[in-house]
């Protein structure tokens, strides 16, 4: 009998609740979100005062989560597979200090790019790291791992990494809860300064730790019950499946599986199992959803030995997400579509809501570039992205968080004149005042337009840390004041707003414009949960 | 039993609505189910789309395979054709007629239109112009469920009461309107067939 519908992001909200947890750190970032947001939601969380607001951003988040592990305490921190690179440097070196308290890493990754720049399998990272990794082909999965997985951690002395991707943060099925654990009661580690310490002489004995570990992991992962072997009779062929790919494996043997299977779903790879299936199979497949991680282990750089299958020799499409029938074309099945899309059908992409203040920014800002030859705008990542689109095309650029001022400020290092950045008020609280700081001290001709709807509004409206004070944090950081010009983006200011623009662009030092409206989407939920 | 229904629409029409109270009176009948979603969108005019199962038996994959769909149900008619190829030959599509124009690049209707009139198994209405009727304009997307209703494999009254738990919190009066919308799309789909 199943007792609640999760998503998988709900899911393991609920397993850390239930595991003891006294703390998530996160930033949004989509499929993650809803990990934090939950967990904001729960009346016992509450209750347990489990902390639980947004960080700034992944680096600020896992250092804290990492500190409330120092202390002794049960701490998650959760992101979206490019929200790693920005944790990398807590991340690898939380790795060699090794934790207190659990700490669990959730990283939402985003096969297919549903909502990304890219589809990184964070699995390299995990190996990069060297530390333990889950990987849940199940709702029911996700939840026993992280209910589980402090106290792995802890026996370990590591983090423990767990990987989602979008098909299971952002689907329902039905969970099975189990009882509450305690939270842990604080104590610091009485070998902390051993540890956490990492000056090169203390930082090569732990990192000779963390290699002789290595050995513990694998065992734990040779005993793990989220590792199982299939048997079957045909071994032609043996199948080794990571995370949800057993679904879709599956899904095309309703009947019982035809070949050996290997289910992984824990890392580091279990040896033994490796072995039996790669010894007793012909041929091998490997189905991962994301990079051939696994199977360019096993393959090798030569591909001597035991044949190995799958998105590197075109078995499987290299890039983009799994599907049931991708992996039954693999398998030699005949893929039951009967109807074809009609040619009528046409894309229909998200575009800026109406009556949404980007646009009038953009307006505004695209009046005034015309009047220049070499105008370059670049863009960062928020709803603002849907800049590039019709009928607006306005940003040249976006790469990653905050790239918008440097990438702006590199160029106009290089001559590039009007060098204009585009970012949001979260974007810039979480990688644009380093960028603005460079732009300071050497005096770039750059003009920075914060569009601030005072919001975290892309992925559903989360608070922005710095709403209220971000004319504050420029001036602080050494912007004139006398260049830091806000205006109201409406309609009704456009004169205005091209004035001020044009001034700024004119002025040969760095300009911060601040065009500011709250978020229409956030304005008309406020409005609805005031009127109950 | 097994259902497989695709549910597609355009962010703000309430597509994952009907994919809840589904999903609560298939958890009331004990019934396995898996529901595939992709966030984000929604607020911001792009196509939006759901893969809903519901067996007797555990599911595997969270998506449905090519040619499997039983039924597609759709708030927007355009929409309902991007998923054809995942219907199967005598599966059942129930969608809006109305469509929702936000691209520069429409289609003609009249080419939709004959698009949908080609499928042998169709149920197309005006799920606005049903609800407003009923004095439940705010209820369009629970219309379309009462007319999918007889396509789900769970009985009109669970699924009523699916409604009744899902809209309870939020007053007698909203649940009525639901219950009214419901009822009012189940009957002009049992008229036209």
């Amino acid at each position: 009998m199943e007792k609640h519908l999760f998503l998988g992001d709900e899911a393991i909200a609920q397993a850390a609740i239930d595991a003891g947890l006294s703390g998530v750190y996160a930033y949004p970032g989509t499929p993650s979100t809803e990990i934090t947001e939950y967990i904001q939601g729960s009346a016992v969380a509450k209750e347990r005062g489990i902390h639980c607001r947004w960080s700034a951003n992944e680096k600020t988040a896992m250092e804290a989560a990492l500190g409330m592990s120092y202390a002794g305490k049960r701490a998650l921190c959760c992101m979206k597979h490019v929200g790693l690179n920005v944790a990398a440097d807590c991340f690898m070196n939380a790795a060699m200090s090794g934790i207190n308290g659990g700490m669990i890493i959730i990283t939402a990754d985003d096969p297919s790019m549903h909502s990304s720049q890219n589809e990184q399998d964070n699995r390299m990272f995990g190996n990069f790291a060297m530390i333990p990794m889950l990987e849940p082909s199940s709702q029911q999965e996700a939840y026993d791992m992280v209910y589980e997985g402090f106290e792995l951690s802890e026996k370990l002395g590591y983090p423990v990494l767990v990987r989602i991707t979008t098909r299971m943060a952002h689907s329902r099925a039905g969970v099975v809860t189990r009882a509450q654990k305690p939270e842990n009661e604080m104590h610091t580690p009485e070998d902390g300064r051993q540890r956490f310490i990492l000056l090169p002489a203390l930082a090569r004995k732990r990192f000779k730790t963390l290699i002789a570990a290595q050995d513990t992991f694998v065992a734990s992962s040779e005993a793990s019950s989220y590792n199982k072997y299939f048997d079957a009779p045909n071994k032609e062929l043996g199948i080794i499946t990571t995370g949800i790919a057993f679904n879709y494996l599956s899904e095309n043997y309703p009947d019982g599986f035809e070949h050996p299977v290997l289910k992984i779903s824990q890392y580091p790879l279990p040896r033994k199992m490796v072995e039996k299936i790669m010894s007793e199979c012909k041929e091998i497949l490997v189905l991962e959803e994301g990079y051939p991680v696994v199977e360019e282990q096993l393959k090798g750089f030569l591909g001597i030995g035991v044949t190995v299958h799958g998105r590197l020799d075109g078995t499987l499409q290299r890039d983009g997400e799994l599907t049931p029938d991708a992996v039954g074309k693999a398998l030699g099945k005949e893929i039951a579509g009967y109807y074809a899309t009609p040619e009528v059908v046409e894309q229909r992409p998200p575009a800026l809501c109406q009556g949404c203040g980007h646009r009038d920014v953009y307006e505004a800002l695209n009046e005034v570039l015309a009047e220049y030859k070499g105008a370059k705008v670049f863009g960062d990542i928020g709803c603002y992205t849907l800049g590039a689109l019709p009928p607006f095309r306005a940003i040249d650029t976006c790469i990653d968080m905050g790239a918008s001022v440097t990438m702006a400020k590199g160029a106009s290092d290089a001559g590039v004149f009007p060098a204009v950045s585009v970012i949001g008020d979260s974007t810039f609280t979480h990688s644009g005042m380093t960028g603005l700081l460079d732009c300071v001290n050497e005096n770039t001709n750059i003009t920075i337009v914060i569009s601030d709807n005072e919001t975290t509004a892309m992925t559903g409206g989360q608070d922005s840390a710095g709403t209220g004070r971000l004319e504050s944090i420029c001036a602080g950081i050494g912007v004139d004041p006398a260049h830091i010009r806000v205006m109201i983006p409406l309609k009704k200011n456009y004169e205005e707003m091209k004035t001020i623009i044009r001034e700024e662009i004119e002025y040969k030092g760095v300009s911060v414009l601040i065009p500011r409206r709250e978020c229409i989407q956030t304005l008309t939920r406020k409005k609805k949960a005031s009127k109950k | 039993m097994k259902a497989d229904i695709i549910l597609s629409g355009v962010g703000g029409q309430g597509i994952l609505s009907i994919a809840a109270v589904i999903g609560e009176a298939a958890l009331k009948e004990g019934l396995y189910m898996k529901q595939a979603e992709v966030h984000g969108m929604s607020q911001r005019g792009g196509d939006v789309q759901s893969n809903l199962r519901l067996s007797d038996q555990p599911i595997a994959s969270d998506l449905i395979p090519q040619g499997h769909a039983d039924l597609i149900i759709s708030l927007e008619p355009m929409e309902a054709l991007r998923y054809l190829p995942y219907l199967k030959k005598d599966g059942w599509l129930v969608t809006n007629s109305q469509p929702f124009i936000n691209i520069p690049n429409y289609p003609e209707m009249e080419k939709v239109n004959g698009e949908l009139d080609k499928l042998p198994h169709k149920v197309v209405l005006d799920v606005e112009a049903i609800a407003k009727e009923v004095g439940s304009v705010r209820a369009a997307n629970i219309v379309m469920l009462g007319a999918a209703a007889p396509f789900i494999g769970i009985e009109y009254d669970k699924i009523a009461d699916g409604i009744r738990r899902i809209f309870g919190r939020k007053g007698e009066e909203i649940v009525e309107m639901n219950l009214k919308a419901l009822k009012a799309g189940y009957d002009v789909a049992q008229s036209m067939q």
